[in-house]
């Protein structure tokens, strides 16, 4: 399983399920801290028709994070080949407000909140 | 023209009002792990503020409102706190604050930070920019555009307009050695 780990947070892809775990707080110092996470997200979509984002244990997301999220989502859209989709959790209050959004970036996202 | 936007609420100390205030010199430990501290500040004001919406365990609603609102005020928070220790100047002489305060209808942050001249000119340009366009049609556009480049400015900004309804107020005061004391303040309706 390839994964990335620092204070406070995980991320784990699986590639059995196609999909990408995120655990924790995000809360990087900007763009460039979360260009890891960006190649880790952007490779996983790579040789792929389908892929889940897992959000359900994300406690906390900056807005750099946001952007790299925003940005991944943009980049799904443009490439065409792969269905994304989100999962998020109605327990976490940043995710009912600020998920939606990233339906506005690709309609055809597939966002389910549990 | 001051580049002013929006009006900076005096804060007055009465029965109504609880706050807190963190100040501190960003210069004093490594940015590296000062950063870490945004995050522990911004969750202890998070979890400050659920005193004042108990749970009641006959009423659910009051679970999620707790939560909405300790999330709310943590990112909010921690935005700031970033920002501030992005765009602080720490040759001048005034340190980096943040004050919340919580009155009966609203949570009121202000956070003050020093920035030198070029860095304020070009944050009064974005917030320019910010006063005159739709914050959800600006939000789609950064992302667009950063998509393209790396740009991601005032993208928390635009959350918390966006996502939490905040009202956003800035000021501008010039200070000693070409500087500026630069406040943003961000309401929270409750």
């Amino acid at each position: 399983m390839q994964s990335l780990s620092g204070e406070g947070y995980k991320v784990e892809l699986d590639a059995e399920t196609d999909s990408i775990r995120l655990i924790g707080a995000l809360r990087l110092g900007g763009l460039a801290e979360y260009a890891p996470l960006s190649q880790l997200l952007e490779n996983a979509l790579d040789d792929r028709t389908k892929l889940t984002i897992d959000l359900t244990e994300l406690e906390f997301l900056n807005s750099s994070g946001i952007a790299t999220l925003s940005k991944f989502v943009i980049s799904a859209r443009n490439r065409h080949h792969c269905a994304l989709a989100i999962r998020g959790s109605e327990a976490i209050a940043w995710q009912g407000k600020s998920l939606k959004n990233l339906k506005r970036l690709m309609p055809a996202l597939e966002l389910t909140f549990e | 023209m001051n580049g002013n936007q929006g009006e900076i609420r005096e804060i007055r100390f009465d029965r109504n009002t609880e706050s807190l205030d963190l100040s501190f010199w960003p210069g004093s430990v490594p940015l590296k792990q000062r950063w870490r501290n945004n995050g522990l500040s911004a969750d202890f004001l998070g979890d400050y503020v659920t005193t004042f919406f108990p749970l009641d365990e006959n009423d659910p609603a009051t679970r999620k409102r707790q939560s909405e609102i300790r999330g709310a005020v943590s990112f909010i928070a921690n935005e700031l706190l970033e920002n501030a220790m992005k765009f602080h100047d720490d040759s001048l002489p005034e340190p980096i604050t943040m004050r919340l305060c919580l009155q009966q209808k609203e949570i009121i942050f202000q956070q003050v930070n020093c920035a030198g001249r070029d860095a304020t000119e070009a944050f009064r340009a974005f917030v320019e920019r910010l006063g005159s366009s739709d914050p959800g049609e600006l939000f789609v556009q950064q992302l667009e555009q950063g998509a393209a480049s790396e740009g991601s400015a005032g993208l928390g900004y635009l959350t918390m307009i966006n996502d939490y309804g905040a009202e956003l107020a800035w000021r501008f005061e010039p200070i000693a050695d070409n500087g500026f004391r630069v406040t943003t303040q961000v309401i929270l309706e409750i």
